[in-house]
């Protein structure tokens, strides 16, 4: 510790150099924790969406093919299996197509048996729900975005589903009361979301009534899961509607992979990012060293050992690195609201700053070693003479 | 002052052998800088392309009124005959209408790079496909046989997708599909796709309807009196796109992600590059004191003297922008990947590296190398030539 102000003071040598040279590193740590927490977004997308003892069956074939009501009842009698709902997807928005709201037709007593514990909902308003046929719960959030109000009617558009009666895609439902996630860490998956009748929807639609487009159900014993999907699929093996049952956290895992190797593009950009900084840093730390020379073996004849000046240059070049990979680190944390709404129902979290840290020390000592061991094997006589 | 330019800055030039260090890191900055947002933006290049190919102005797609997209779509039998008589139809040598009435889904096909399943399209087409889809072109094996359960696939669901090579055999349904053929369509979003006769695949299905109809016009002058012909019929309620308005708004959104990823992380990226860029220039300033200095002292100007900094500034990060987009082209022109496009199904493409990309990249590397080369200019600019003399 007594070497630090040595230390910092050689880093200050060139003061514009250091700058630039630090503000560069700052600018590869804000992209790689902007990136990197994408990255683990991505990869932990299945971890926020439900508990461990939540299933999810769809038709074998195609998300897009529905299922037969009728299979509820014979779900609902698999052992293991502590309740099912059923949920059709409805395709809607507000006014325009770009206002997506995530509006699902719910039956209003089993859908939160399914998902206990997942909202928050007052009571009266949940007996209003329960009460009003043509009656929508509606995420806090959203409520706010638009500005709608308990008591309001409200028109959504489907891009699917007509009506029986006027043949039109509109819909109107009754805002009856709002809702909120229980955990706060699955609010941005909720923020665009809407549940109204399941029953009102069937009876309503033109086609297709009688079918659901996919099964919820809740299991007792998570660590049963595999089992107790394999029992599901094989009620169904050989009716024309085949059934894949997993575990939800799996199924939203195979929806994100549909978006291709995120992962791996974001890894490019960023070995792109380091491999210029390495050059760049390491560049810097050379020149700096070699500028040093005289001084360098000043140091030595004083009395410091080969290892001690190597210690010093590593020491430099690791102050250098860390001090700009926290204040990147930082500005990228600073950013991730702004991200988080160009991702809206992606979980940002900022666990995936820490390996930061981490990848400034390896990318330190890659830098400063080679000039540390250039200044290491430094012969005092040539060096005072000025021979390099 | 030409002259003295001219001077100066090839006398810089032949000293940059001794700076090769300092001088490569503008170099290698500004072409990570330009390799990554060249390739970032191919993607969205490629996407657009692909989607871009899919349409003809002169034909039309028509959907039912509110559905924004075929998956959601729903067209009856009778809408179908009322389409196959509106106006500006182009018509086959037995006066029969060129439509093809489609039935699109999707069905689920593992990738070959996770094993997961994807959303693949299977698109059930009418009779008259290959005249209204002149582009459509059989590859290997042969086209399916309409009423038997064969399907042909897209060269790019073949690359991207388990199990699509002609003779494989597709379960669905309960029931085998076979792969007959695989065909291209002039690299546009078929490709991705599955072809299988229509009503074949209706009855698999379960569904009576189509999803939309795809017309064929005699010009791309009929589209408007065929589109008033049909919306304003009281009997049909349909939405009439021209194909390359419906694919453009298709590629819409994640194109302009793309764009705004891309441009993000590369002008981040290019700050970091400038301060690389700042560094080196101010070192050459630095290390050529004397000689600046000797320069001014025998009657250069200050201006040739700071142009010629800009100038190798500039000539370095021309090299690198150049050799950023080439790496950009090498490594990842063509490159096939898959995502989900706009429509819940995934669309193949390839990373397209355009001429407009490498242009833009190089004008990119300029800017920055400009930037980093201005404030080293200027200090060699108001170098006190006396001062730097004395230096040692």
């Amino acid at each position: 510790m007594k070497y630090f102000p040595l230390i910092w003071a050689t880093l200050w040598r060139k003061r514009v150099r250091t700058i630039f040279t630090l503000l560069s590193i700052v600018i590869a740590f804000l992209l790689f924790g902007m990136l990197e927490t994408v990255d683990y977004a991505f990869a932990h997308a299945g971890d926020g969406v439900a508990g461990a003892n939540q299933l999810i069956t769809i038709n074998k074939y195609s998300i897009t093919l529905s299922l037969p009501l009728a299979d509820v009842q014979e779900v609902r009698a698999v052992p293991g299996v502590s309740a099912v709902t059923w949920i059709t997807w409805f395709g809607a928005y507000y006014q325009e197509s770009k206002n997506f709201v995530f509006a699902l037709p719910i039956e209003t007593q089993s859908y939160f048996d399914v998902h206990t514990n997942t909202f928050v909902v007052k009571d009266d308003e949940m007996a209003a729900f329960r009460n009003t046929r043509s009656g929508a719960l509606v995420y806090s959030g959203l409520m706010k975005k638009f500005g709608w109000k308990v008591g309001d009617k409200l028109p959504l558009h489907s891009t699917i589903w007509t009506q029986k009666s006027t043949g039109s895609l509109d819909w109107t439902f009754d805002i009856v009361g709002t809702f909120d996630a229980k955990d706060p860490a699955q609010a941005s998956q909720m923020s665009s979301n809407v549940m109204f009748h399941y029953e009102l929807f069937d009876e309503g639609r033109s086609f297709g009534n009688g079918q659901v487009g996919w099964l919820e159900e809740r299991v007792s014993d998570p660590s049963q899961s595999a089992a107790i999907s394999s029992r599901i699929d094989a009620l169904f093996a050989n009716s024309s509607n085949e059934t894949k049952t997993q575990p939800a956290k799996d199924f939203s895992m195979t929806f994100i992979k549909q978006f291709g190797d995120i992962g791996f593009v974001l890894r490019a950009i960023l070995g792109a990012v380091f491999f210029t900084l390495l050059f760049l840093t390491g560049n810097t730390m050379m020149q700096s060293v070699r500028e040093r020379i005289p001084e360098l073996a000043v140091l030595k004849t004083l009395g410091f050992s080969d290892g001690g000046v190597l210690a010093l240059v590593i020491a430099e070049s690791l102050l250098l690195c860390v001090i700009a990979a926290l204040a990147g680190l930082a500005l990228s944390y600073a950013t991730l609201p702004y991200i988080q709404q160009g991702l809206p129902g992606v979980e940002l979290s900022s666990n995936a700053l820490l390996p930061g840290v981490a990848v400034a020390v390896v990318l330190a000592i890659v830098v400063g070693l080679p000039p540390a061991l250039r200044a290491m094997r430094l012969n005092i006589v040539d060096a005072l003479a000025d021979k390099r | 002052m030409f002259k003295q330019l001219a001077a100066v800055s090839w006398m810089n030039l032949q000293t940059l052998p001794q700076r090769i260090g300092a001088s490569s890191v503008i170099v290698i900055g500004i072409a990570g800088v330009v390799a990554v947002l060249v390739s970032v933006l191919a993607m969205s290049a490629g996407f657009k392309h692909t989607l871009a190919d899919g349409g003809r102005a002169d034909r039309a797609i028509i959907l039912r009124g509110g559905s924004d997209a075929e998956l959601n779509s729903n067209i009856t039998r009778a809408d179908i005959d009322t389409i196959s008589n509106a106006p500006g139809i182009a018509k086959d040598a037995n006066g029969k209408a060129l439509l093809s009435a489609e039935l699109v889904s999707v069905v689920n096909v593992p990738r070959v790079d996770t094993g997961t399943d994807a959303n693949v399209t299977l698109r059930g087409v009418g009779l008259m496909l290959t005249r209204v889809r002149p582009e459509l072109t059989i590859v290997s094996g042969r086209m399916f046989q309409p009423a038997v359960r064969e399907l042909i696939a897209g060269a790019g669901a073949v690359k991207q997708f388990r199990g699509l090579t002609p003779g494989s055999v597709l379960h669905l349904r309960g029931a085998d599909w076979l792969v007959t053929g695989v065909f291209t369509s002039n690299g546009d979003v078929h490709e991705s796709e599955l072809l299988a006769d229509a009503d074949t695949v209706g009855s698999s299905l379960e569904r009576t309807g189509y999803s939309s109809a795809i017309a064929l016009l005699t010009d791309p002058a009929a589209f408007t009196p065929f589109k008033d012909a049909l919306t304003t019929d009281p009997q049909l309620k349909v939405d009439v796109q021209r194909e390359t308005d419906y694919y453009a708004a298709q590629s819409r959104p994640l194109t302009k992600t793309i764009n705004v990823v891309g441009n993000t992380v590369a002008v981040i990226m290019a700050i970091g590059a400038m301060f690389g860029a700042l560094n080196s220039m101010y070192s050459a300033v630095a290390a050529r004191g004397r000689e600046i200095a000797t320069l001014r002292a025998i009657g250069f100007g200050a201006l040739p003297v700071s142009l010629s900094i800009m100038l190798e500034a500039l000539l370095l990060a021309l090299l690198g922008g150049i050799i950023g987009a080439a790496l950009a082209w090498f490594f990842f022109n063509g490159h096939t990947v898959s995502t989900l496009g706009g429509a819940f199904a995934q669309v193949v493409f390839r990373l397209t590296v355009t001429p407009t990309l490498i242009v833009g990249g190089i004008v990119w590397a300029c800017v920055i190398g400009l930037l980093g080369g201005l404030f080293p200019a200027l200090r060699a600019a108001r170098l006190s030539v006396a001062d730097a003399l004395r230096a040692a």
